[in-house]
């Protein structure tokens, strides 16, 4: 399935990219309230306040930016991860960073009460950071710095340790349980536009900020000396894709809540289409993403009709499979 | 002798263990050394130091004249190339793309990939012997095929030192004479400077312009194999006891230890100790 050429790599990503499209429709359109591509072009160009216009352009339309924003972004900081930690199981769900971003939102909303945007947002990058942070001193003190092994280690009791500390949150205010419960799931519907936007901006510089660092990446995936011989300022890049990481996984789980697997997944598929050159890997690892979410998204509507399953199950149901696939294939492969 | 990289009381330390001590080290341009040294003597720290792959303690490297901690490691990595020990490459990644990794230092944000970078390339696959395996993940060669396609990157880096950590090792012994073969036609033909640990004492004195005998954090000995190697440096250096005699090929210094081992001459006795 590997395409070799520069320009398979180009109809490649371009189809995907189309596909992706396509998806964003089919988000638009199917679901429990019965609609067509007609009621769907109406509810932008000739809205009659009609239920069927008000689910669109209110619940099916910013579902459908949300799942290909968050996919996009997830899957691009596991591709990060990956090349950083050279830990072909790294993904912000493994590392810890979606708990540690969850755990932050639980606390603003239990102990704090805020319920602004900017401040779910500001605290969801804090936790993203925190974790983020602790894991790799975790991952690096002692004997032999750090390491695939030490690192992974740390994410896991980090991870462990922010859904324990959410878990108790709840269990003491059980009152907002359900309010937050089916959030920390991980979802992308019920959530406003709003949120959306206000975290493009951030989520918008990781990515540029990803594609502009893919073909330094290249040169880090060649291990740390040959980088360093090479030229490379390693400290400065390593640096770069952790704020990259932070800024993209702290702002889907502010958007999201705190959705597994897509960060894993994805980039080990992309990387089986177009290589492991960087340059193609990060856009095409954007649109594959986005792709994964849409359609996950799209089925968790029709699993348990009429109720909804969170999205971040489906993509468990996928990915745990995956996961044990990757781990069985060898932790030294790489 | 025009010097190419100059150490200055440089002092390399792990932890809390001091390695290297106060070095001043000279290295002519030009010339192939060899740092030899028993295991643990700190050689191969001391080439990762003169890398700028490990920082000193203090002291300085200079290269040409200045100190490598004032230089961009851009600027560096155009004048001096490094192949660590046991290199890995990603998974997956080919000859050609190995390879052209080694331009890395030459490209910018405006620059991208030019005819010279194309030549480079090629030239480095061409030294290398890798023209037809350059399509072939770096994973899937053979040991000695996978070293040369790790030299040819550095290669293509198209600097005028090059430094390499153990280059040999895990060579059965044709492959490492391929890979010393050809660093010393480098050496002959593009009068690069080499700079390499090899454990190897007897193909460092056939290779080495310059020996750099390594013991207790400091340089004991320096110079022509057939100036420096003997009896009484490797005693020191090996703790061993050898007999250094003339290899009858190259007529450079050969060192036969002492030991125990199956002797067919009369003097089994006097060989056993």
């Amino acid at each position: 399935m590997l395409l070799k050429s520069s320009s398979l790599k180009l109809a490649g990503l371009l189809a995907a990219i189309i596909l992706m499209l396509l998806l964003m429709c089919a988000s638009v359109i199917f679901g429990y309230t019965d609609t067509n591509l007609q009621m769907a072009i109406d509810a932008f160009t000739n809205n009659n306040g009609s239920n069927e216009h008000i689910i669109i352009q209110m619940v099916r339309l910013p579902r459908a930016l949300i799942a290909s924003v968050v996919g996009a972004s997830l899957a691009i900081a596991g591709v990060l991860m990956q090349t950083l930690t050279k830990n072909p199981l790294a993904s912000p769900g493994i590392l810890g960073i979606n708990a540690g971003a969850g755990f932050a939102v639980v606390v603003a909303i239990t102990l704090f009460s805020i319920d602004s945007t900017q401040g779910f947002n500001a605290l969801a990058f804090l936790g993203a950071a925190v974790a983020a942070i602790s894991v790799y001193v975790i991952g690096s003190v002692g004997h032999g710095g750090l390491t695939p092994m030490k690192l992974t280690l740390a994410g896991a009791a980090m991870a462990a340790m922010f859904s324990s500390f959410t878990q108790g949150l709840l269990v003491l205010n059980d009152a907002l349980l359900d309010q937050v419960l089916f959030w920390l799931a991980g979802s992308v519907s019920g959530r406003k536009l709003e949120t959306l936007v206000s975290v493009l901006p951030y989520i918008g510089v990781g990515w540029l900020g990803s594609l502009m660092i893919s073909g330094k990446m290249n040169i880090l995936a060649m291990g740390e000396d040959v980088a360093k011989g090479l030229g490379l300022n390693t400290g400065f890049i390593k640096i770069a894709i952790g704020v990259l990481v932070i800024l993209l996984a702290g702002g889907s789980v502010a958007v999201a809540g705190p959705i597994g697997f897509v960060g894993i997944v994805v980039p080990h598929i992309t990387r089986s289409i177009v290589g492991i050159d960087h340059r193609w890997v990060i856009p095409m690892a954007g649109v594959l993403g986005a792709i994964l979410l849409l359609a996950a998204d799209i089925a968790a509507r029709y699993l348990l009709m009429p109720s909804e399953v969170p999205v971040g199950v489906m993509t468990a149901i996928i990915g745990t499979p995956f996961f044990i696939f990757i781990a069985r294939k060898g932790f030294n492969a790489r | 002798m025009t010097i190419s990289i100059e150490t200055k009381e440089l002092s390399i330390s792990y932890g809390e263990t001091l390695i290297i001590k106060e070095l001043d080290l000279k290295i002519p341009k030009g010339e192939i050394t060899v740092f030899i040294g028993a295991n643990g003597c700190g050689k191969s720290t001391l080439l990762r130091s003169i890398a700028r792959l490990l920082k000193p303690k203090s002291g300085s490297v200079l290269l040409d004249g200045k100190a490598i901690s004032k230089l961009s490691t851009k600027e560096i990595a155009k004048k001096m190339a490094i192949l660590p020990q046991s290199p890995t490459a990603p998974e997956g990644l080919t000859v050609l793309q190995l390879v052209k990794q080694g331009r890395y230092p030459h490209q910018t944000w405006l620059r991208q990939w030019s005819e010279e970078d194309e030549k480079k390339v090629n030239d480095a696959l061409k030294a290398t012997r890798l023209e037809d395996l350059k399509d072939r993940p770096v994973d899937s060669l053979s040991g000695g095929q996978r070293q040369r396609a790790w030299i040819a990157m550095t290669l293509a880096q198209d600097t005028e030192i090059i430094l390499l950590d153990e280059p040999t090792t895990y060579l059965d012994m044709t492959h490492q004479i391929e890979i010393l073969d050809l660093l010393f036609e480098l050496n002959e033909q593009k009068k690069r400077t080499v700079v390499m640990v090899l454990h190897d004492l007897n193909l460092a004195c056939r290779y080495a312009h310059n020996i750099v005998a390594i013991k207790n954090q400091n340089v004991c000995a320096q110079g022509k194999p057939e100036h420096v190697i003997n009896c009484s440096l490797v005693k020191n250096v090996f703790d061993m006891d050898c007999e250094v005699t003339m290899d009858p090929l190259f007529g450079t210094p050969l060192c036969i230890p002492y030991g125990k081992g199956r002797c067919i001459l009369d003097k089994a006795a006097a060989v056993n100790g």
